[in-house]
């Protein structure tokens, strides 16, 4: 079975590429998640905090009036956007902080691209009384002021990244810097599913229930699985909690969308799998932005969240399997289909995940109006009204 | 399998020393500056000299070699480069010559590849700093048929049963990581790295190094009392940036407890 792996490898890819004094500690992570996973006591803890604090299930909308521009396909939102802190991101992260816990760290650190995953590690660290520190690119620091002063409200500390790029990879590079000089009190939140084993793994694993609950509501609502399950890919791990519980259902279409930013064909775009090729980066191999000498490439998103020039390990191993297909999504369709799913739904979802509904009216035309896409909405839009406010035009004059 | 770095490390204790052993990144602040940086530090006292690939993100390197490491990829440094100025240097010094390099890059050039064009520029092997041995086959088997060294890590943290692996499948030195940390100078050697050495001494390593935040002639000299080797990084690295060739001539000079400086009129 697919869903059966576990890493340290899914393939070729994953691994530990990380200098030897982290190994110690991705030991001991990986031996309490593996306890965690099986231990009745976590599990129900867990649960017990996504039902009083996270707000799941999270519910599935149907959206008909977004729909007549797909095709008339029927297409149904897995409303992630609704989980507490806006995004899937607090499942990763209230899952990592009882770990951490349980392993006796008291700091946690973590890398930040949008804001989304910094947001949520500083609300978990407030949740259960631990000193939190997050990296963020200085560029992104700019770009997304409103959820840095979100994180320091939530008595996190933020530290702007002024090296390298100045965006989330570098961030990324911070936070594993921090990890290796502090790793006796400290646990690295990492908020996707890349990174050293057990990383991928554990992420996913803490993602997986937004594709569990769906299947089993998509079955309750239609009586059938649906034709294509869809969502967006930065790192990925919204897509791998969605995909994951659909990995053995051969008749289900995977469809990842990545970010092309200003498009292909331009070197400005975060399209990994779409035009990368296997290497390491971040203590994993995988598909990756890189020149032809290794050195990472800088990508670019219009959403932060997506601006990345890696990809989870599971990703890699999916798409060279033929399970999960990854297509590329512009800044223009995607900001296009975020209009769209606001004014005919009155969803504001996420720039991010506006890529996975860009893909998806392109997909209904294709599939038809006999069938049924499942659209994991994992994010909401207001993080996002600096970018869609100056894309639009919409804080003076008349929308063009 | 003759290795020149153990060679080198077991000539020096013969003289009742240890070993310098002298960080350059290659392309800093040019490729041309870097060569004769290099041979600056061989001639004022390095016995080994470990150079640095750039690359673009350094999770192991402090903020003085990430900014010198930028700046050479800025001024376009290119990986095909690095053969030709390691050559240009053994041709220069007898010192060997170990490259520290991040993964990926070899990766990208192909490990085989790499291994024998490092050979075919008199290279002596490589220091892995993302690359554990869990993962190196390919290095290893390409470092066996090449004849090259290959320098590990050993952290603190290491379990003893990651120690006596490490020693196991390193050849040249098993380096030390000092603190829990990453490169920088310290005001203080950690008492982590007197430790880990023995720990490392008790599972049989011959040759160790030790690295990460030695800067000064006082902390080479307390090192060198129980490894084979002191390694020196960003110390020289700022050197460069701040007084070009001649002010890493100085600093070696004082690392290895020379009174003159060799060999500065040249580059002055």
């Amino acid at each position: 079975m697919l869903r059966d792996e576990q890493g340290p490898y899914f393939g070729e890819f994953g691994g530990r590429f990380v200098p030897e004094s982290l190994i110690a500690a991705l030991d001991e992570l990986s031996l309490a998640y593996d306890a965690c996973k099986i231990d009745p006591g976590f599990q129900a803890e867990l649960m017990d905090l996504h039902r009083t604090y996270t707000g799941r299930p999270s519910i599935i909308t149907e959206v008909p009036r977004f729909a007549a521009h797909a095709g008339n396909a029927r297409i149904l939102l897995k409303r992630e956007d609704l989980n507490h802190t806006g995004s899937h991101k607090i499942n990763n992260v209230l899952g990592q902080a009882l770990v951490a816990r349980r392993i006796g760290k008291t700091r946690l650190i973590a890398e930040t691209g949008a804001g989304q995953h910094g947001v949520a590690t500083a609300t978990a660290a407030a949740l259960f009384g631990m000193e939190c520190v997050v990296y963020m690119g200085e560029v992104d620091t700019v770009r997304q002021a409103l959820n840095v002063a979100r994180m320091r409200l939530l008595g996190a500390e933020v530290i702007p990244v002024t090296t390298g790029s100045r965006t989330l990879k570098d961030a990324i590079n911070e936070a594993l810097r921090d990890w290796v000089a502090n790793v006796d009190n400290t646990h690295y939140l990492l908020g996707t599913v890349a990174g050293p084993h057990p990383f991928p793994y554990m992420v996913r694993d803490f993602h997986k229930i937004i594709g569990e609950e769906s299947r089993e509501q998509v079955l309750e609502m239609t009586g059938a699985l649906p034709d294509a399950v869809v969502a967006c890919v930065g790192g990925g791990s919204n897509a791998i909690g969605m995909f994951h519980a659909f990995l053995d259902d051969p008749s289900v279409r995977l469809i990842g969308y990545e970010a092309a930013g200003r498009g292909v064909d331009t070197p400005e775009h975060a399209a990994t799998i779409t035009k990368g090729r296997p290497g390491v980066l971040h203590g994993a191999r995988s598909y990756m932005l890189q020149d032809e000498d290794g050195q990472t490439l800088e990508s670019h998103s219009i959403s932060a969240g997506l601006d990345y020039p890696g990809v989870g390990p599971e990703h890699s191993w999916l798409n060279d399997l033929g399970r999960a297909e990854y297509r590329p999504v512009t800044d223009d369709e995607a900001m296009h289909a975020m209009r769209l799913l606001s004014r005919t739904e009155g969803i504001i979802p996420a720039i991010e995940t506006a890529h996975a509904l860009a893909g998806a009216l392109e997909l209904g035309k294709e599939l038809g109006p006999e069938s049924v896409i499942l659209i994991n909405l994992s994010g909401r839009g207001d993080k996002d009204m600096e970018t869609a406010g100056k894309y639009f035009d919409l804080f003076d004059g008349v929308e063009s | 399998m003759s290795s020149r770095v153990e060679a080198t490390l077991d000539a020096c204790r013969t003289e009742g020393r240890g070993a310098l052993v002298g960080y350059l990144p290659l392309g800093f602040p040019s490729i041309d500056e870097s060569i004769e940086a290099a041979v600056a530090l061989v001639e004022n006292g390095a016995d080994i000299l470990e150079l640095g690939l750039p690359y673009s993100d350094p999770v192991m390197d402090g903020l003085v070699i990430q900014q010198a490491t930028e700046k050479a990829l800025a001024n376009g440094f290119r990986l095909r480069d690095a053969f030709g100025a390691v050559k240009e240097i053994t041709d220069r010094v007898s010192a060997p010559v170990l490259v520290m390099t991040y993964w990926n890059p070899v990766v990208q050039y192909g490990v085989e590849k790499f291994a024998r064009d490092l050979k075919q520029a008199g290279g002596a092997g490589l220091i892995t700093p993302d690359l554990i041995p869990d993962e190196a086959q390919q290095w290893i088997d390409a470092s066996d048929k090449h004849d090259l060294d290959r320098v590990f890590l050993a952290a603190p943290s290491s379990t003893d049963t990651r120690l006596a692996e490490t020693i196991r499948v390193s050849r040249g030195f098993v380096y030390a990581v000092s603190t829990m940390g990453i490169t920088g100078a310290r005001a203080d050697v950690d008492t982590a790295a007197h430790n880990l050495v023995s720990r490392l001494r008790n599972a049989g390593a011959k040759h160790v190094g030790v690295g990460v935040g030695i800067s000064t002639r006082e902390q080479v000299v307390e090192v060198l009392d129980y490894a084979e080797g002191a390694i020196v990084g960003s110390a020289i690295v700022s050197a460069l940036g701040d007084s070009g060739v001649s002010g890493v001539a100085s600093i070696a000079a004082r690392l290895s407890g020379r009174s003159e400086v060799q060999g500065v009129a040249r580059h002055t």
